[in-house]
């Protein structure tokens, strides 16, 4: 089997677990989740230079990842659990009284992978900039991911944040933004245009690529490519709020809602079962 | 004062630079962060002798906040340095989530607190910072009282793991306690005994307290004094002594009355000994612009306040 086709099969588990993560707890995020599970399991099965047995906060000599928009928790708590990081039955503790997957992403509960909470909107940029600084000092050459939402552009921190990556010229800094175009309002050009990102993000002084986030061999050679490039580095990722379920797709009111019975089965029925549910 | 001598006035945040200093050649993980303020926090030494191990982010100090909490990810010690201001309400979501709430290792130190910045008035000059920062779990509160003291913790607080605040300010003040005193965070400094009246200081009005103190004693009154440099944890266990002892109270600060050292000691008092109490710092008010002696006058933060405060004290007994 080659390994797109091994990857694909494993994000149709990590849309299985997504959707039902959501509906057992009747809360949560499933659009963005969805629409970022190919980015998660390129990165957490193929890209990242990681060993999950022996996770450390410090992550020295390996590759770190951050998420900054928190909300789509589920996609990253089914992936980290899938690449290894903690027991596949625990994602069946998401959103409940005494869980280490809290409804944002936080250290706070020791779950293993998560490097800082977020979830207020905007401020990921900026630890992963310190992550990477960090690393400079430790003469450590691994690479720092870190994923934001389109919508959460509109926050000024993100930008104090690109300007000093782009004027210091972070090296090893690579930032995914999910251009899916859609937020908790609506469409994001009707709750406040972002206008020409490629042009904005140029002009902050970082290397713009542009990439479907969901299509495996895409996200493969995008960030293949991004790694030799000097200075930071944004991919502007375009997915579909929702992919691989048809009803979910093609609005942004699948942000932060859970399917009904219904829904699930249908959704079920449109995901194959790959590895196993939990 | 026979008992503290003023050894020569300086300002706390030389303090802090000095001690700053000091870390980077002894500790190589200490890094400092810098919000277009390296002059007026001190930091110039260190920015000089450590250039890879200081970081100018310019004027974003949202951002400076955040990389200082991604910095402690590989094991770095990040100091940053803006005014009290701008160190805390201005970003006090992400020292929230970013620091706190990740328990990261980051030293938020900050300058030109209180009223005493003066000139440049209230939009600089923060009275609540004491307040929000001691209200974040886990977050440590350090407010020393003169040059020393004010190098001592920043020493100490490098030693300490999880986030910390570190308030000190801008004018010139008497330099009186021990240039090689050791700085245990949490552990309250008795500088007079006295029966009458327990005075609980913090910062800039320690050296008020004492003179208070002075005061009070030709008047016949006998005053203890407590310096308080750590706000939180506090040293309950030094305050219930000395409280049980003189039976009533005075807390002096520069900060609003509402959120700061008063309503930390009456919270503790209210629990485990209820004490009549009173309160030296700002009445639910802005500052303005002045000289630093003249503000703490207007804003009944002086010696005089002090005094008076004790007696009233003394007198609800």
């Amino acid at each position: 089997m080659s390994d797109i086709k091994h990857l694909e099969k494993v994000a149709s588990q990590t849309r299985r677990d997504i959707v039902r993560m959501v509906h057992a707890v009747q809360s949560g995020h499933p659009g963005g989740s969805l629409g970022c599970a190919d980015l998660f399991v390129a990165l957490y099965h193929s890209i990242l230079k990681q060993d999950p047995s022996t996770w450390t906060m410090d992550g020295e000599g390996e590759d770190l990842f951050f998420l900054s928009n928190g909300h789509i928790s589920p996609v990253w708590y089914s992936t980290l659990a899938r690449a290894g990081y903690f027991e596949i039955s625990e994602l069946d503790s998401f959103r409940k009284l005494n869980t280490r997957l809290q409804g944002h992403p936080t250290t706070h509960e020791g779950l293993p992978g998560i490097r800082i909470a977020s979830g207020s909107l905007g401020q990921g940029l900026s630890a992963a900039i310190g992550a990477t600084l960090s690393k400079k000092l430790n003469s450590d050459l691994g690479y720092v991911y870190v994923l934001m939402g389109d919508g959460e552009l509109q926050e000024g921190q993100v930008w104090e944040a690109a300007m000093f990556a782009g004027a210091k010229k972070v090296n090893n800094l690579i930032a995914f933004v999910d251009w899916n175009k859609r937020q908790i309002d609506g469409d994001v050009k009707d709750v406040l245009d972002l206008g020409d990102l490629n042009a904005k993000w140029e002009s902050f002084g970082w290397k713009t690529m542009e990439m479907n986030g969901n299509d495996m061999s895409s996200i493969l050679s995008t960030v293949e490519k991004a790694k030799s490039e000097d200075g930071p580095v944004v991919i502007l990722m375009k997915t579909e709020m929702g992919a691989g379920v048809d009803f979910m797709m093609g609005s942004h009111k699948w942000h932060g809602i859970p399917p009904s019975n219904e829904q699930l089965a249908q959704a079920l029925e449109q995901l194959e079962e790959t590895l196993g549910d939990y | 004062m026979a008992k503290h001598e003023n050894t020569g006035s300086k300002d706390t945040r030389s303090g802090f630079g000095e001690g700053l200093h000091e870390l980077g050649k002894e500790n190589e993980n200490v890094v400092a962060l810098c919000a277009d303020l390296t002059g007026s926090l001190k930091m110039n030494a260190f920015a000089n002798d450590f250039p890879e191990r200081f970081v100018q982010v310019g004027i974003a100090e949202a951002n400076m906040m955040g990389i200082a909490a991604g910095l402690t990810i590989g094991g770095k010690i990040p100091f940053t340095g803006t005014f009290a201001n701008f160190s805390t309400g201005r970003v006090y979501d992400q020292i929230r989530q970013s620091i706190a709430y990740s328990g990261k290792n980051v030293k938020i130190c900050a300058s030109h607190a209180g009223l005493t910045l003066g000139e440049d008035g209230a939009t600089h000059q923060i009275l609540e910072d004491i307040g929000l920062m001691k209200m974040l779990p886990h977050m440590v509160v350090i407010n020393p009282c003169d040059f020393n003291q004010t190098k001592a913790a920043t020493k100490a607080i490098a030693a300490y793991d999880g986030p910390v605040y570190l308030r000190f300010g801008r004018p010139k003040v008497p330099n009186f306690t021990p240039a090689d005193q050791d700085f245990e965070i949490g552990k309250a400094v008795l500088l007079e005994s006295g029966k009458d009246v327990t005075i609980i200081a913090t910062g800039h009005l320690v050296w008020k307290a004492l003179e208070a103190s002075e005061q009070l004693a030709e008047k016949g009154i006998n005053a203890e004094v407590i310096n308080i440099h750590t706000i939180k944890p506090l040293d309950k266990e030094a305050i219930l002594k000395s409280v049980k002892k003189t039976r009533c109270v005075v807390t002096a600060e520069e900060h609003q009355m509402n959120g700061g050292l008063g309503d930390a000691v009456a919270q503790l008092l209210g629990r485990e000994l209820p004490t009549a109490q009173e309160y030296v710092g700002v009445d639910d008010s802005f500052g303005e612009s002045g000289k630093p002696e003249e503000l703490l006058t207007k804003y009944n933060c002086d010696t005089a306040d002090i005094i008076k405060a004790a007696e009233n004290a003394i007198a609800r007994k």
